[in-house]
Protein backbone atom coordinates (compact mmCIF):
# COMPACT_ATOMS: atom_id res chain seq x y z
CA UNK A 1 0.00 0.00 0.00
CA UNK A 2 1.23 3.53 -0.12
CA UNK A 3 1.80 5.83 2.51
CA UNK A 4 -1.23 7.05 4.35
CA UNK A 5 -1.47 10.74 3.44
CA UNK A 6 -4.77 12.15 5.40
CA UNK A 7 -6.29 15.86 4.48
CA UNK A 8 -7.59 15.57 1.03
CA UNK A 9 -10.19 18.15 1.44
CA UNK A 10 -13.14 15.99 0.31
CA UNK A 11 -12.61 13.61 2.84
CA UNK A 12 -13.21 16.14 5.64
CA UNK A 13 -16.98 16.30 5.87
CA UNK A 14 -17.94 18.39 8.90
CA UNK A 15 -19.50 15.62 10.39
CA UNK A 16 -18.90 17.01 14.09
CA UNK A 17 -20.64 20.48 13.30
CA UNK A 18 -21.90 21.74 16.74
CA UNK A 19 -20.77 19.14 18.88
CA UNK A 20 -18.34 19.80 21.77
CA UNK A 21 -15.04 17.43 22.75
CA UNK A 22 -12.69 16.69 25.03
CA UNK A 23 -9.56 14.79 24.44
CA UNK A 24 -7.38 14.28 27.40
CA UNK A 25 -3.71 13.89 26.86
CA UNK A 26 -3.62 16.17 23.70
CA UNK A 27 -0.66 18.05 23.73
CA UNK A 28 0.70 15.19 21.08
CA UNK A 29 0.87 12.08 19.53
CA UNK A 30 -2.76 10.89 18.95
CA UNK A 31 -4.50 13.06 21.54
CA UNK A 32 -3.28 15.74 18.78
CA UNK A 33 -3.83 14.25 15.67
CA UNK A 34 -7.74 13.71 17.59
CA UNK A 35 -7.66 17.66 18.19
CA UNK A 36 -6.55 18.50 14.53
CA UNK A 37 -8.88 16.21 12.66
CA UNK A 38 -11.91 17.10 15.36
CA UNK A 39 -11.65 20.15 14.92
CA UNK A 40 -11.54 20.03 11.23
CA UNK A 41 -14.90 18.14 10.94
CA UNK A 42 -16.39 21.40 13.00
CA UNK A 43 -16.34 20.29 16.58
CA UNK A 44 -15.52 22.68 19.08
CA UNK A 45 -12.60 21.12 21.25
CA UNK A 46 -11.27 21.34 24.69
CA UNK A 47 -7.85 19.27 25.69
CA UNK A 48 -5.94 18.63 28.65
CA UNK A 49 -2.04 17.67 29.74
CA UNK A 50 1.00 19.12 31.13
CA UNK A 51 3.03 20.78 28.13
CA UNK A 52 1.96 24.20 28.21
CA UNK A 53 4.41 25.31 25.19
CA UNK A 54 2.87 22.12 22.91
CA UNK A 55 -0.24 23.24 23.97
CA UNK A 56 0.11 26.50 23.05
CA UNK A 57 1.48 25.84 19.70
CA UNK A 58 -1.40 23.53 19.11
CA UNK A 59 -4.50 26.10 20.34
CA UNK A 60 -2.84 28.70 17.82
CA UNK A 61 -3.08 26.29 15.06
CA UNK A 62 -6.45 24.86 15.46
CA UNK A 63 -8.32 27.23 17.51
CA UNK A 64 -8.61 24.88 20.20
CA UNK A 65 -8.76 25.35 24.24
CA UNK A 66 -6.53 23.72 26.63
CA UNK A 67 -6.79 23.34 30.17
CA UNK A 68 -3.84 22.00 32.40
CA UNK A 69 -5.29 19.27 33.75
CA UNK A 70 -3.72 15.88 35.39
CA UNK A 71 -6.54 13.19 34.82
CA UNK A 72 -5.57 11.35 38.06
CA UNK A 73 -5.94 13.86 40.33
CA UNK A 74 -9.94 14.28 41.38
CA UNK A 75 -9.37 17.64 42.33
CA UNK A 76 -8.84 18.61 39.10
CA UNK A 77 -12.25 17.38 37.14
CA UNK A 78 -14.52 19.76 38.96
CA UNK A 79 -12.46 23.04 37.70
CA UNK A 80 -12.62 21.64 34.43
CA UNK A 81 -16.16 20.12 33.94
CA UNK A 82 -17.46 23.45 35.15
CA UNK A 83 -15.35 25.27 32.44
CA UNK A 84 -16.86 23.35 29.76
CA UNK A 85 -20.73 24.31 30.80
CA UNK A 86 -19.66 27.87 31.22
CA UNK A 87 -17.73 28.63 27.93
CA UNK A 88 -18.88 25.77 25.64
CA UNK A 89 -22.52 24.54 27.06
CA UNK A 90 -22.53 20.83 26.54
CA UNK A 91 -20.16 18.14 26.21
CA UNK A 92 -20.84 15.20 23.11
CA UNK A 93 -17.31 13.59 22.23
CA UNK A 94 -14.96 12.54 25.54
CA UNK A 95 -11.50 10.87 23.95
CA UNK A 96 -9.95 9.39 27.03
CA UNK A 97 -6.46 9.24 25.41
CA UNK A 98 -4.06 10.07 28.21
CA UNK A 99 -1.76 7.20 29.41
CA UNK A 100 1.65 6.87 30.25
CA UNK A 101 4.20 4.03 30.67
CA UNK A 102 7.51 5.43 32.16
CA UNK A 103 8.52 3.34 35.14
CA UNK A 104 6.96 -0.06 33.81
CA UNK A 105 8.61 -3.14 34.53
CA UNK A 106 8.53 -6.87 34.43
CA UNK A 107 6.97 -8.67 37.08
CA UNK A 108 10.07 -8.93 38.75
CA UNK A 109 11.46 -5.35 38.39
CA UNK A 110 8.91 -2.89 38.55
CA UNK A 111 8.99 -0.75 41.67
CA UNK A 112 5.82 -0.02 43.57
CA UNK A 113 5.92 3.96 42.66
CA UNK A 114 6.23 3.16 39.19
CA UNK A 115 3.17 0.79 39.39
CA UNK A 116 1.18 3.19 41.52
CA UNK A 117 2.00 6.01 38.67
CA UNK A 118 0.61 4.03 35.94
CA UNK A 119 -2.35 2.29 37.54
CA UNK A 120 -3.13 6.23 38.90
CA UNK A 121 -3.02 7.40 35.22
CA UNK A 122 -4.09 4.36 32.67
CA UNK A 123 -6.73 3.24 34.99
CA UNK A 124 -7.77 5.99 37.70
CA UNK A 125 -7.31 8.43 35.52
CA UNK A 126 -9.82 7.04 32.38
CA UNK A 127 -12.48 6.24 34.87
CA UNK A 128 -12.36 9.64 36.31
CA UNK A 129 -12.89 10.95 32.93
CA UNK A 130 -15.73 8.56 31.91
CA UNK A 131 -16.89 9.65 35.53
CA UNK A 132 -16.89 13.38 34.67
CA UNK A 133 -17.82 12.84 31.01
CA UNK A 134 -21.09 11.23 31.85
CA UNK A 135 -22.31 13.86 34.14
CA UNK A 136 -21.81 16.20 31.63
CA UNK A 137 -23.73 14.50 29.07
CA UNK A 138 -26.46 13.87 30.79
CA UNK A 139 -26.93 17.33 31.74
CA UNK A 140 -26.71 18.02 27.52
CA UNK A 141 -29.53 20.50 26.43
CA UNK A 142 -32.24 18.19 24.34
CA UNK A 143 -31.26 15.38 26.77
CA UNK A 144 -28.20 12.69 27.80
CA UNK A 145 -26.49 12.03 24.59
CA UNK A 146 -22.56 11.48 24.17
CA UNK A 147 -19.86 9.43 22.44
CA UNK A 148 -17.28 7.93 25.08
CA UNK A 149 -13.53 6.90 23.22
CA UNK A 150 -11.10 4.95 25.07
CA UNK A 151 -8.15 4.52 23.97
CA UNK A 152 -6.72 0.73 25.23
CA UNK A 153 -3.97 -0.66 23.23
CA UNK A 154 -3.66 -4.02 21.35
CA UNK A 155 -1.53 -4.58 24.40
CA UNK A 156 -4.94 -5.33 26.29
CA UNK A 157 -4.79 -8.76 24.60
CA UNK A 158 -1.12 -9.22 23.93
CA UNK A 159 -0.04 -8.22 26.74
CA UNK A 160 4.31 -7.41 27.25
CA UNK A 161 6.47 -9.55 29.90
CA UNK A 162 8.44 -6.32 30.19
CA UNK A 163 5.49 -3.59 30.33
CA UNK A 164 3.05 -5.43 33.34
CA UNK A 165 1.85 -2.21 34.44
CA UNK A 166 0.95 -0.80 31.19
CA UNK A 167 -0.34 -4.09 29.62
CA UNK A 168 -2.76 -4.31 32.93
CA UNK A 169 -4.35 -1.13 32.96
CA UNK A 170 -5.00 -1.02 29.28
CA UNK A 171 -6.73 -4.74 29.61
CA UNK A 172 -8.54 -3.28 32.40
CA UNK A 173 -9.81 -0.59 30.16
CA UNK A 174 -11.64 -3.03 28.43
CA UNK A 175 -14.24 -3.84 31.47
CA UNK A 176 -14.45 -0.36 32.48
CA UNK A 177 -15.68 0.42 29.25
CA UNK A 178 -18.40 -1.60 28.54
CA UNK A 179 -19.34 -1.40 32.02
CA UNK A 180 -19.58 2.70 31.16
CA UNK A 181 -21.61 1.53 28.01
CA UNK A 182 -24.01 -0.95 30.02
CA UNK A 183 -24.47 1.96 33.05
CA UNK A 184 -25.22 4.38 30.37
CA UNK A 185 -27.52 1.97 28.45
CA UNK A 186 -29.41 0.45 31.39
CA UNK A 187 -30.01 4.58 32.54
CA UNK A 188 -31.70 4.88 29.26
CA UNK A 189 -29.54 7.39 28.01
CA UNK A 190 -27.73 7.87 24.48
CA UNK A 191 -24.65 7.82 25.96
CA UNK A 192 -22.15 5.13 24.59
CA UNK A 193 -19.16 4.09 25.19
CA UNK A 194 -16.15 2.52 23.06
CA UNK A 195 -12.53 1.00 23.87
CA UNK A 196 -9.88 1.50 20.73
CA UNK A 197 -7.28 -0.90 20.79
CA UNK A 198 -3.89 0.63 18.76
CA UNK A 199 -1.12 -1.49 17.87
CA UNK A 200 2.09 0.25 16.93
CA UNK A 201 1.56 3.68 16.44
CA UNK A 202 4.67 6.06 14.92
CA UNK A 203 4.36 8.78 17.71
CA UNK A 204 6.61 11.43 18.39
CA UNK A 205 7.60 8.80 21.44
CA UNK A 206 8.43 5.96 19.34
CA UNK A 207 10.60 8.14 16.70
CA UNK A 208 12.63 10.02 19.46
CA UNK A 209 13.53 6.18 20.42
CA UNK A 210 14.36 5.20 16.67
CA UNK A 211 16.26 8.36 16.46
CA UNK A 212 18.39 7.72 19.18
CA UNK A 213 19.17 4.22 18.11
CA UNK A 214 23.30 3.26 16.41
CA UNK A 215 20.98 2.67 13.27
CA UNK A 216 17.77 4.48 13.14
CA UNK A 217 17.20 2.50 9.73
CA UNK A 218 17.23 -0.94 11.02
CA UNK A 219 15.30 0.21 14.38
CA UNK A 220 12.44 1.35 11.86
CA UNK A 221 12.27 -1.87 10.13
CA UNK A 222 12.35 -3.44 13.21
CA UNK A 223 9.01 -1.30 14.68
CA UNK A 224 7.34 -1.47 10.72
CA UNK A 225 7.73 -5.01 11.09
CA UNK A 226 5.85 -5.98 14.36
CA UNK A 227 2.14 -5.52 12.32
CA UNK A 228 1.82 -8.00 9.74
CA UNK A 229 1.06 -4.82 7.55
CA UNK A 230 4.78 -3.94 7.74
CA UNK A 231 4.40 -0.64 9.07
CA UNK A 232 3.57 0.89 11.97
CA UNK A 233 0.16 3.37 12.20
CA UNK A 234 0.06 6.71 11.84
CA UNK A 235 -1.59 9.13 14.37
CA UNK A 236 -4.01 10.06 12.30
CA UNK A 237 -4.87 6.98 11.28
CA UNK A 238 -6.09 6.75 15.01
CA UNK A 239 -7.91 9.72 14.95
CA UNK A 240 -10.09 8.87 11.88
CA UNK A 241 -11.04 5.72 13.86
CA UNK A 242 -11.87 7.95 17.16
CA UNK A 243 -13.90 9.74 14.83
CA UNK A 244 -15.93 7.99 13.19
CA UNK A 245 -17.25 6.57 16.82
CA UNK A 246 -17.97 10.18 17.96
CA UNK A 247 -20.07 10.80 15.30
CA UNK A 248 -23.95 10.37 15.30
CA UNK A 249 -23.22 7.24 12.28
CA UNK A 250 -22.26 5.43 15.23
CA UNK A 251 -25.23 6.18 17.29
CA UNK A 252 -25.72 2.28 17.41
CA UNK A 253 -22.21 1.08 18.57
CA UNK A 254 -21.37 0.69 22.33
CA UNK A 255 -19.91 -1.74 24.62
CA UNK A 256 -17.84 -2.83 21.75
CA UNK A 257 -13.62 -3.08 21.27
CA UNK A 258 -12.48 -1.65 18.70
CA UNK A 259 -8.91 -2.85 16.87
CA UNK A 260 -6.72 -0.68 15.02
CA UNK A 261 -3.47 -2.75 14.69
CA UNK A 262 -2.31 -3.58 10.63
CA UNK A 263 -3.49 -7.19 11.23
CA UNK A 264 -1.64 -7.48 14.98
CA UNK A 265 -3.73 -9.36 16.58
CA UNK A 266 -5.88 -11.15 14.51
CA UNK A 267 -3.80 -14.14 14.11
CA UNK A 268 -3.69 -14.50 18.21
CA UNK A 269 -4.88 -17.41 20.28
CA UNK A 270 -8.12 -16.41 22.09
CA UNK A 271 -8.44 -12.90 20.55
CA UNK B 1 -20.27 13.22 -0.06
CA UNK B 2 -17.74 12.43 -2.73
CA UNK B 3 -15.46 9.78 -0.44
CA UNK B 4 -15.75 6.54 -3.54
CA UNK B 5 -15.66 9.14 -6.46
CA UNK B 6 -13.86 7.06 -8.87
CA UNK B 7 -13.92 3.70 -6.69
CA UNK B 8 -16.12 0.62 -8.09
CA UNK B 9 -18.04 -1.58 -4.94
CA UNK B 10 -19.56 -4.99 -5.50
CA UNK B 11 -22.81 -6.03 -2.75
CA UNK B 12 -23.58 -9.36 -3.01
CA UNK B 13 -27.18 -9.40 -1.29
CA UNK B 14 -27.43 -6.07 -2.35
CA UNK B 15 -31.00 -5.53 -2.98
CA UNK B 16 -32.74 -5.77 0.77
CA UNK B 17 -32.25 -5.10 3.74
CA UNK B 18 -28.41 -3.91 4.92
CA UNK B 19 -27.20 -4.45 1.38
CA UNK B 20 -29.98 -2.56 -0.10
CA UNK B 21 -28.41 0.23 2.73
CA UNK B 22 -24.71 -0.25 2.06
CA UNK B 23 -25.15 0.31 -1.66
CA UNK B 24 -27.09 3.40 -1.31
CA UNK B 25 -24.73 4.38 1.38
CA UNK B 26 -21.69 4.04 -1.26
CA UNK B 27 -23.77 5.40 -4.45
CA UNK B 28 -24.59 8.10 -2.19
CA UNK B 29 -20.53 8.89 -1.42
CA UNK B 30 -19.60 8.54 -5.31
CA UNK B 31 -18.93 4.62 -5.86
CA UNK B 32 -20.33 2.72 -8.92
CA UNK B 33 -21.78 -0.21 -7.06
CA UNK B 34 -22.87 -3.86 -9.12
CA UNK B 35 -25.38 -5.31 -7.20
CA UNK B 36 -25.58 -8.89 -7.10
CA UNK B 37 -28.44 -10.85 -6.02
CA UNK B 38 -30.90 -13.75 -6.33
CA UNK B 39 -33.43 -12.17 -8.38
CA UNK B 40 -34.00 -12.06 -12.62
CA UNK B 41 -32.20 -8.90 -14.09
CA UNK B 42 -35.66 -8.44 -15.40
CA UNK B 43 -37.53 -7.91 -11.97
CA UNK B 44 -34.95 -5.16 -10.93
CA UNK B 45 -35.30 -2.30 -13.37
CA UNK B 46 -37.61 -0.35 -10.52
CA UNK B 47 -34.99 -1.09 -7.98
CA UNK B 48 -32.41 -0.25 -10.20
CA UNK B 49 -34.11 3.15 -11.17
CA UNK B 50 -34.81 4.45 -7.50
CA UNK B 51 -30.57 3.59 -7.40
CA UNK B 52 -30.22 6.24 -10.21
CA UNK B 53 -28.79 2.74 -12.76
CA UNK B 54 -31.33 3.37 -15.04
CA UNK B 55 -29.82 6.50 -16.92
CA UNK B 56 -26.98 6.03 -19.57
CA UNK B 57 -23.72 5.58 -17.59
CA UNK B 58 -25.77 5.07 -14.46
CA UNK B 59 -23.60 4.01 -10.86
CA UNK B 60 -25.83 1.15 -10.26
CA UNK B 61 -25.99 -1.98 -11.67
CA UNK B 62 -27.10 -5.07 -11.56
CA UNK B 63 -26.23 -9.07 -11.66
CA UNK B 64 -28.42 -11.75 -10.86
CA UNK B 65 -25.87 -14.26 -8.36
CA UNK B 66 -26.25 -17.44 -6.61
CA UNK B 67 -23.06 -16.41 -4.16
CA UNK B 68 -22.63 -20.42 -3.18
CA UNK B 69 -22.79 -21.57 -7.06
CA UNK B 70 -18.76 -21.30 -8.34
CA UNK B 71 -19.98 -21.60 -11.58
CA UNK B 72 -21.52 -18.47 -11.68
CA UNK B 73 -18.49 -16.37 -10.55
CA UNK B 74 -16.72 -15.87 -13.56
CA UNK B 75 -19.17 -14.09 -15.53
CA UNK B 76 -20.06 -12.44 -12.41
CA UNK B 77 -16.55 -11.09 -12.33
CA UNK B 78 -16.53 -10.30 -16.17
CA UNK B 79 -19.60 -8.24 -15.82
CA UNK B 80 -17.60 -6.22 -13.21
CA UNK B 81 -15.11 -5.74 -15.34
CA UNK B 82 -17.11 -5.24 -18.49
CA UNK B 83 -18.96 -2.69 -16.75
CA UNK B 84 -17.04 -0.61 -14.50
CA UNK B 85 -13.50 -1.72 -15.74
CA UNK B 86 -12.39 -2.37 -11.72
CA UNK B 87 -13.43 -2.95 -8.32
CA UNK B 88 -12.02 -1.76 -5.10
CA UNK B 89 -14.62 -2.43 -2.58
CA UNK B 90 -15.76 -5.96 -1.74
CA UNK B 91 -18.88 -6.66 0.81
CA UNK B 92 -19.65 -9.34 0.74
CA UNK B 93 -22.86 -9.32 2.56
CA UNK B 94 -25.13 -11.76 1.26
CA UNK B 95 -26.60 -14.55 4.01
CA UNK B 96 -29.63 -16.23 4.76
CA UNK B 97 -31.12 -17.70 8.08
CA UNK B 98 -30.55 -21.47 9.77
CA UNK B 99 -32.27 -21.67 12.95
CA UNK B 100 -33.84 -24.56 14.99
CA UNK B 101 -34.21 -27.77 17.07
CA UNK B 102 -31.45 -29.80 16.32
CA UNK B 103 -33.65 -32.83 16.12
CA UNK B 104 -35.75 -31.29 13.26
CA UNK B 105 -32.39 -29.84 11.51
CA UNK B 106 -31.53 -31.78 8.07
CA UNK B 107 -28.15 -32.40 6.96
CA UNK B 108 -29.24 -30.50 3.86
CA UNK B 109 -30.67 -27.33 6.06
CA UNK B 110 -27.13 -27.38 7.34
CA UNK B 111 -26.25 -27.25 3.57
CA UNK B 112 -28.27 -24.31 2.77
CA UNK B 113 -27.19 -22.11 5.17
CA UNK B 114 -23.45 -23.20 4.59
CA UNK B 115 -23.90 -23.20 1.10
CA UNK B 116 -24.65 -18.68 0.85
CA UNK B 117 -23.11 -17.85 4.33
CA UNK B 118 -19.76 -19.80 3.70
CA UNK B 119 -19.54 -20.80 0.64
CA UNK B 120 -20.71 -17.53 -0.63
CA UNK B 121 -18.42 -15.54 1.13
CA UNK B 122 -15.50 -17.79 0.11
CA UNK B 123 -16.18 -17.49 -3.05
CA UNK B 124 -16.45 -13.62 -3.34
CA UNK B 125 -13.42 -13.46 -1.95
CA UNK B 126 -11.49 -15.65 -3.93
CA UNK B 127 -12.47 -14.79 -6.88
CA UNK B 128 -12.88 -10.79 -6.98
CA UNK B 129 -9.26 -10.83 -4.84
CA UNK B 130 -7.44 -10.64 -8.49
CA UNK B 131 -8.71 -7.25 -9.50
CA UNK B 132 -9.27 -5.78 -5.60
CA UNK B 133 -5.64 -6.51 -5.22
CA UNK B 134 -4.57 -4.64 -8.89
CA UNK B 135 -7.09 -1.60 -7.94
CA UNK B 136 -5.53 -1.45 -4.11
CA UNK B 137 -2.14 -0.26 -5.60
CA UNK B 138 -3.86 2.96 -6.69
CA UNK B 139 -5.53 3.47 -3.10
CA UNK B 140 -3.39 5.49 0.13
CA UNK B 141 -5.42 2.56 2.25
CA UNK B 142 -5.92 -0.35 -0.43
CA UNK B 143 -8.36 -2.17 -1.62
CA UNK B 144 -11.21 -3.13 0.98
CA UNK B 145 -13.02 -6.33 1.48
CA UNK B 146 -16.16 -6.00 4.28
CA UNK B 147 -17.62 -9.51 5.14
CA UNK B 148 -20.86 -9.03 7.03
CA UNK B 149 -20.81 -12.20 9.65
CA UNK B 150 -23.14 -11.10 12.99
CA UNK B 151 -23.38 -11.25 16.63
CA UNK B 152 -24.23 -14.44 15.99
CA UNK B 153 -20.32 -15.12 15.08
CA UNK B 154 -19.24 -14.14 18.42
CA UNK B 155 -22.30 -15.40 20.31
CA UNK B 156 -24.59 -18.04 20.46
CA UNK B 157 -28.34 -18.62 21.10
CA UNK B 158 -30.51 -21.76 21.30
CA UNK B 159 -31.01 -22.70 18.27
CA UNK B 160 -29.25 -21.75 16.47
CA UNK B 161 -26.04 -23.92 15.47
CA UNK B 162 -26.24 -23.58 11.32
CA UNK B 163 -26.45 -19.73 11.76
CA UNK B 164 -23.62 -19.12 14.08
CA UNK B 165 -21.29 -22.14 12.83
CA UNK B 166 -21.45 -19.92 9.64
CA UNK B 167 -21.49 -16.37 11.07
CA UNK B 168 -18.41 -17.82 13.37
CA UNK B 169 -17.03 -18.73 10.49
CA UNK B 170 -16.97 -15.52 8.34
CA UNK B 171 -15.13 -13.84 10.94
CA UNK B 172 -12.47 -16.32 11.17
CA UNK B 173 -11.94 -16.53 7.44
CA UNK B 174 -11.95 -13.14 6.69
CA UNK B 175 -8.91 -12.65 9.75
CA UNK B 176 -7.24 -15.36 7.82
CA UNK B 177 -7.31 -13.25 4.43
CA UNK B 178 -6.17 -10.27 6.12
CA UNK B 179 -3.26 -11.82 7.59
CA UNK B 180 -2.52 -13.50 4.14
CA UNK B 181 -3.07 -10.26 2.21
CA UNK B 182 -1.08 -8.53 4.63
CA UNK B 183 1.91 -10.98 4.73
CA UNK B 184 1.89 -10.77 0.94
CA UNK B 185 2.29 -7.28 0.51
CA UNK B 186 -1.22 -7.49 -1.00
CA UNK B 187 -2.86 -3.74 -0.94
CA UNK B 188 -6.08 -5.45 0.02
CA UNK B 189 -7.56 -4.91 3.82
CA UNK B 190 -10.11 -7.36 5.40
CA UNK B 191 -12.43 -6.85 8.41
CA UNK B 192 -15.83 -8.53 9.16
CA UNK B 193 -19.23 -5.98 10.36
CA UNK B 194 -21.28 -7.92 13.52
CA UNK B 195 -24.89 -6.47 13.09
CA UNK B 196 -27.19 -6.94 16.10
CA UNK B 197 -30.27 -7.41 15.94
CA UNK B 198 -31.54 -4.83 12.36
CA UNK B 199 -34.72 -3.36 11.51
CA UNK B 200 -34.69 -5.37 8.26
CA UNK B 201 -38.49 -5.82 6.12
CA UNK B 202 -37.62 -9.13 6.11
CA UNK B 203 -36.75 -9.02 9.82
CA UNK B 204 -40.07 -7.58 11.09
CA UNK B 205 -42.15 -9.55 7.79
CA UNK B 206 -40.54 -12.77 9.34
CA UNK B 207 -40.72 -12.42 13.27
CA UNK B 208 -43.79 -12.73 15.86
CA UNK B 209 -44.05 -9.48 17.98
CA UNK B 210 -42.56 -11.46 20.98
CA UNK B 211 -39.61 -11.62 18.74
CA UNK B 212 -39.18 -7.81 17.88
CA UNK B 213 -39.97 -7.57 21.72
CA UNK B 214 -36.68 -10.16 22.36
CA UNK B 215 -34.92 -8.24 19.96
CA UNK B 216 -35.31 -4.62 21.29
CA UNK B 217 -35.51 -5.65 25.10
CA UNK B 218 -32.34 -7.80 25.02
CA UNK B 219 -30.51 -5.01 23.13
CA UNK B 220 -29.28 -2.57 25.97
CA UNK B 221 -29.66 0.53 23.97
CA UNK B 222 -33.25 -0.60 23.82
CA UNK B 223 -33.51 -0.74 20.41
CA UNK B 224 -33.01 -2.28 16.65
CA UNK B 225 -30.45 -1.01 14.12
CA UNK B 226 -31.56 0.96 11.16
CA UNK B 227 -29.74 -0.84 8.13
CA UNK B 228 -28.63 2.47 7.44
CA UNK B 229 -26.26 2.52 10.67
CA UNK B 230 -24.83 -0.74 9.72
CA UNK B 231 -23.93 0.82 5.84
CA UNK B 232 -22.24 3.29 7.90
CA UNK B 233 -19.82 1.29 9.44
CA UNK B 234 -19.30 -0.37 6.43
CA UNK B 235 -18.67 2.91 4.60
CA UNK B 236 -15.71 3.70 7.39
CA UNK B 237 -14.27 0.27 6.63
CA UNK B 238 -14.03 1.15 2.81
CA UNK B 239 -12.63 4.40 3.23
CA UNK B 240 -9.20 5.39 3.64
CA UNK B 241 -10.18 6.86 6.66
CA UNK B 242 -9.56 2.39 7.90
CA UNK B 243 -6.66 2.32 6.28
CA UNK B 244 -4.49 0.71 9.69
CA UNK B 245 -7.27 -1.38 9.93
CA UNK B 246 -7.42 -4.93 8.57
CA UNK B 247 -8.63 -8.29 10.72
CA UNK B 248 -10.49 -6.44 12.22
CA UNK B 249 -13.96 -6.92 13.52
CA UNK B 250 -16.48 -3.98 14.01
CA UNK B 251 -19.54 -4.86 16.41
CA UNK B 252 -22.24 -2.90 16.27
CA UNK B 253 -24.70 -4.14 18.16
CA UNK B 254 -26.41 -1.41 20.96
CA UNK B 255 -24.21 -3.23 23.70
CA UNK B 256 -25.57 -6.40 22.80
CA UNK B 257 -22.61 -8.42 23.67
CA UNK B 258 -20.70 -5.85 26.22
CA UNK B 259 -23.61 -7.40 28.80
Amino acid sequence: MKPFKIGREEDIMGRLEGKVALVTGGTSGIGEATVRRFVSEGARVIFTGSNREAADALCAATGATFHANRVEQPEGWPPLAELITRDFGRLDIAFANAGVEAGDGSVESIAIEGWDRIVAVNLTGVMLTCQAAVKLMRANPGGPTGSIIVNSSMSAYKPMGNFIAYSTTKGALIALTKSVAMHCANQGTKIRANSIHPGVVETDMIKNIIAKQDDPDAARAIYNGMAPLGRMGQVEEIAALVTFLATDEAAFISGSEYSIDGCSTAGMMGV
Amino acid sequence: MSRFDGSVAFVTGGLRGIGRAIAERLLAEGASVMIADLAAPGDVEADLAALGGAAPGGRAAYVSLDVGNEAAWPATVEAIRDRFGRLDILVANAGIGGTGPLASLTLADWHRTMHVNVDGVFLAVRHCAAMLGEAGRDRPGGSSIVTISSIMGLVALPQAGPYNASKGAVRLFTKSIALEFAASKTPIRANSVHPGFVETPLLIESSSQDEIDFYTGSTPLGRMAQPAEIAAAVAFLASDDASYMTGSELVVDGGYTAQ
